[in-house]
């Protein structure tokens, strides 16, 4: 059991356990402390100094994402000094920032545009200030993600990331003082880096910085698991329209605890692909296909003829659910017993494989089923 | 699978995912986590940063060779040689659990004298790796508790791969790193619900729960609850289905979700087997490679269209659910199923939901007992769960094994060396692996951002070997083995050792798996991937000619 010690915060008595910062306790108690750089997934480093406070007996106003609680410690988190403070330390984040929240994806959802509402700015002192278009390259070279340099505000929360959580360490701070910007190796485009795409710097970038291609905002999530591999990560799907816009992970599940990887993040598209069949296909030599009305031709590429012709020339032809179920049904009755053979799905769940199993063995009347557990 | 099961009694991950993190040594053979199971290579990461030891054991230089303390760089298929090389210092150096291998194991002196009969010296030479650094592995996983094994296919796929397994199994049960927290054997399941697919019995030799299909008491279980007469013969096995279809013997496959065209070995022979089948049904999303050659074709529905449960790597059973209406026709596997075998005039095919077919499973299976669907709202519950308040079991085997005696096997294992070796003819080893951006051969490949990262095959070849093909990076070459050809762009790396070249598997217009052996495991009938003897030949037509080049690449 950690030991819990008292400290007061703005008056209100607290008590936090041992090993906390100021910030995490006063969150706690519901005391708000504005912050740009600090994301609770990823250690504090104390970059923006928005939550500078007053801790008595110390001289100096303290960053509270860096300092731990202590015993009987009295501390003030919001005066007019600490505000006054506040105010030029945005001014001159602002002052930086490409300022155009009419068009940014980010907007609405966006920790600086929460700040400006809470913190307030001088107008007339952040104008005098030389506003320097920075005028960087966009990068968008990445299939699922853009980077905007001149919206980054340095919080250093995608490199924290990157490091900490990804453990890939593809972007780190390059260069000093004015031209300070997140870079790659060699500030080559992402794509070129070896940057893994998993997007985990996206879920946190506090501001428009690093946004999806896809801009849209589900307006509802759906609770599942990843169908890409064996971890079994827990995901929301993220609805709009009748289609899936967006995947994130499920701080819940105990397997991912909120992670994801590329193919879980982005990897839900081929519900969607085009390619998606549509209809129960026959070859158009059997009879039921002839009987159909909708005929489509589906081209096969490339398709080198090794077997009897009369069985490999044939089309593939739509067919009805109704014909198509009749048509296996009544032809795999000639093939029951051992000439039957199955092969199951890792990728399916676990009631198919349990009624395809079923199915073979009380149906059919044979074991011979399998799938690719041994590939 | 076999393996483990021959040893502990079951197979599956002994521990669970989120112990990896706590351990104090990883021993990782034969897996390319961070690109294979990224999350659970994200658990390697924080264990690292928490000064866990991590010994890596790969013929390729992997990502996580460079976070290793240790990196075994084995010759492809020497893994025996080097397991029992670890071994044998574990047993002079006297640095085995003596207490657990006393209470908990069987046959150690069989096994003792196998290894015995195995000095260090041989296992450096087959394996490659030096005696030195076979040594400092076997201390380090011997004396740093608790230690944990993660091995995935760079185990398995290969004809020896029951050996392999066994011969990981026997490091963990000599150093009795098993039962307990953050230890254990942890084969990380490929696919999404692989271990759900063999609990469910999709395996021609048992029924859902490994019930064993020629045990008279367990058939006569399922005769009575599904209600008619059951073959007592185990069936044949996948790779053995397209032997039999090829002899003629099978006369009709029904495939659900699959694309063996594509991901089993030697494909131009299952082509073949293919086309001399009467009747060939595909089910599945796409029109895959397999699909086109299919008499009939069902479109099914994908997971984010349908209810069900998928049973991860660590034995976990999680839901799935519908997110959206199946899109076009396509209709849920599980509903194709019903409907076909209700056309047939079967009884017990009339579920109107997943939910009640889970109901079915849980009444016939006993580590699903207690599994029932409002159990799986908030996270998923890990097998075995024998009953409906059993609060599932995090790692297994903590006070018994699950073989008849409830002790363990130790067993002794010979080296048998790969199918295939290198010879003057096929001078290189390919070696299969997987990219970070693709799983398989169908899912990803239909997700354009995905492609965009990785969209064509690369031959990975050594500089030396390069060197002296003459073959520049990025050159079309044709990659040979004894069954077939593929061509492919050369990618020029130090990741791989001279007279080893790997490639991946994912491209179904690069069909890797032509070249593939198919040589099988005796035990397990697991392919073996891993080691394929190959040769490289430059492709002339590659060139581009000078002439064409000064017209540019917009005249013909």
């Amino acid at each position: 059991m950690t030991k819990h010690v008292p400290l007061t915060i703005n008056g209100v008595e607290v008590r936090a356990p041992e090993g906390t910062t100021i910030l995490t306790a006063a969150q706690d108690a519901g005391i708000y402390i504005p912050t740009l750089c600090h994301c609770p997934d990823v250690s504090s480093q104390g970059v923006c100094r928005l939550c500078l406070v007053k801790i008595e007996k110390r001289r100096r106003l303290e960053p509270s994402c860096r300092t731990l609680v202590e015993e009987g410690m009295v501390v003030v988190t919001d005066d007019a000094e600490i505000e006054q403070l506040r105010q030029v330390i945005l001014e001159l984040i602002l002052s930086d920032h490409d300022f155009n929240c009419l068009l940014c994806p980010k907007s609405g959802n966006c920790r600086l545009q929460e700040l400006v509402t809470h913190i307030d700015y001088n107008e007339r002192r952040f104008n005098r200030f030389e506003h320097v278009a920075k005028e960087l390259p966009i990068d968008t070279s990445n299939p699922f993600f853009n980077f905007n340099p001149n919206k980054c505000i340095h919080c250093t929360i995608c490199v924290r990331t990157c490091n900490e959580i990804s453990g890939t360490h593809a972007i780190d701070m390059a260069h000093r003082g004015y031209d300070l910007k997140v870079s790659t190796f060699a500030n080559k485009p992402l794509k070129e880096s070896v940057c893994v795409s998993c997007g985990e710097c996206v879920e946190r970038c506090p501001v428009g910085a690093l946004t999806p291609k896809k801009v849209e905002h589900p307006t509802r999530e759906v609770k599942t698991t990843c169908t890409h591999c064996g971890v079994g990560c827990g995901l929301y799907l993220g609805i709009r329209g009748g289609a899936i816009i967006r995947a994130r992970g499920d701080r819940e599940n105990p397997v991912n605890q909120g992670n994801l990887c590329v193919r879980g993040r982005y990897g839900h598209e081929f519900v969607d692909c085009h390619e998606r069949l549509s209809f129960p296909l026959v070859r158009a030599y059997d009879e039921y296909a002839q009987a159909s009305s909708i005929v489509d031709e589906v081209t096969e590429k490339g398709k080198p003829v090794t077997a009897p012709l009369v069985k490999r020339e044939g089309k593939f032809v739509e067919i009805t659910w109704d014909q198509a179920i009749k048509y296996v049904a009544s032809t795999l009755s000639h093939y029951k017993g051992d000439q039957f053979s199955a092969i199951s799905s890792a990728k399916c769940t676990n009631e198919e494989n349990y009624l395809f199993q079923k199915f073979v063995r009380v149906v059919m009347g044979t074991n011979n089923i399998d799938h690719c557990a041994r590939l | 699978m076999a393996g483990l099961a021959a040893s502990f009694g079951s197979g599956a991950m002994t521990n669970s995912i989120n112990e990896i993190g706590k351990a104090a040594c990883i021993f990782a053979i034969g897996t390319n986590t961070t690109a294979n199971h990224p999350i659970i290579g994200r658990q390697i990461d924080r264990a690292l940063r928490n000064g866990t030891k991590l010994i890596v054991a790969d013929p390729r230089q992997i990502p996580l060779c460079r976070k290793a303390h240790i990196w075994l760089r084995l010759q492809p298929g020497t893994d025996v040689a080097l397991l029992k090389g670890m071994m044998r210092v574990i047993l002079d150096e006297k640095l085995f659990d003596t207490s657990f291998v006393k209470e908990r194991c069987e046959d150690f002196e069989a096994f003792e004298t196998s290894i015995m009969e195995y000095d260090l010296a041989t296992a450096a030479e087959i394996s490659g790796v030096t005696a030195k650094e076979i040594a400092e592995a076997a201390r380090m996983y011997a004396s740093t508790s608790p230690a944990t094994i993660l091995y995935t296919m760079g185990i398995t796929q290969h004809s020896h791969g029951t050996d392999n397994v066994r011969s990981v199994a026997n490091l963990a049960l000599v150093t009795g790193n098993i039962g307990k927290p953050s230890t254990g054997v942890n084969p990380l399941r490929g696919q999404n619900n692989v271990q759900g697919a063999c609990d469910m019995g999709a395996l021609p030799n048992v029924y859902p729960g490994y019930q064993k299909v020629d045990d008279k008491e367990v058939r006569e279980k399922f005769e009575k609850a599904w209600g008619c007469d059951l073959n007592p013969s185990p069936g044949v096995t996948l790779t053995e289905i397209f032997e039999a279809a090829h002899a003629g013997k099978v006369k009709a496959l029904y495939l659900m979700g699959e694309n063996p065209m594509v991901t089993d070995p030697d494909s131009k022979f299952i082509e073949k087997a293919i086309s001399r089948l009467e009747l060939f049904v595909v089910q599945d999303l796409f029109l895959t490679d397999t699909a086109r050659l299919a008499d009939v074709v069902l479109p099914a529905a994908s997971f984010a269209e349908k209810d069900g449960t998928f049973t991860n790597t660590e034995r976990r059973v999680q839901r799935v659910r519908q997110a959206i209406e199946p899109v076009e026709n396509a209709r849920p596997d599980w509903m194709i199923i019903c409907d076909v075998a209700r056309n047939m005039d079967a009884k017990g095919f009339d579920f109107d939901s997943p939910d009640q077919i889970m109901e079915e499973i849980r009444s016939l299976t006993p580590s699903y007992g207690g599994i029932k669907y409002e159990r799986l709202k908030k996270s998923g519950l890990q097998w075995p769960c024998p009953f409906p308040i059993h609060p599932g079991t995090p790692y297994l085997y903590s006070d018994r094994f699950n073989t008849p005696s409830g002790r363990a096997q130790l067993a002794p294992v010979e080296y048998r060396p790969s199918a295939e070796t290198a010879s003057n003819e096929y001078p290189f080893i390919l070696t299969t692996r997987r990219s970070i951006f693709h799983y398989h051969s169908v899912l990803s490949r239909k997700v354009p951002g995905l492609n965009a990262l990785r969209g064509e095959e690369h031959v990975e070849i050594n500089p030396a070997d390069a060197a002296s093909l003459e073959i520049k990076d990025g050159e079309v070459v044709i990659v040979a083995s004894k069954r077939g050809s593929v061509k492919a762009k050369i990618k020029i790396t130090g990741v791989v050792t001279p007279g080893v070249v790997s490639m991946t598997f994912h491209y179904g217009e690069t069909r890797t798996n032509i070249l593939t052996s198919t040589a099988l495991d005796p035990i397990a009938k697991i392919p073996e991937f891993k080691v394929c003897a190959v040769k490289i030949e430059r492709k002339e037509s590659a060139y581009i000619s000078k002439d064409y080049l000064r017209w540019g690449t917009g005249g013909k």
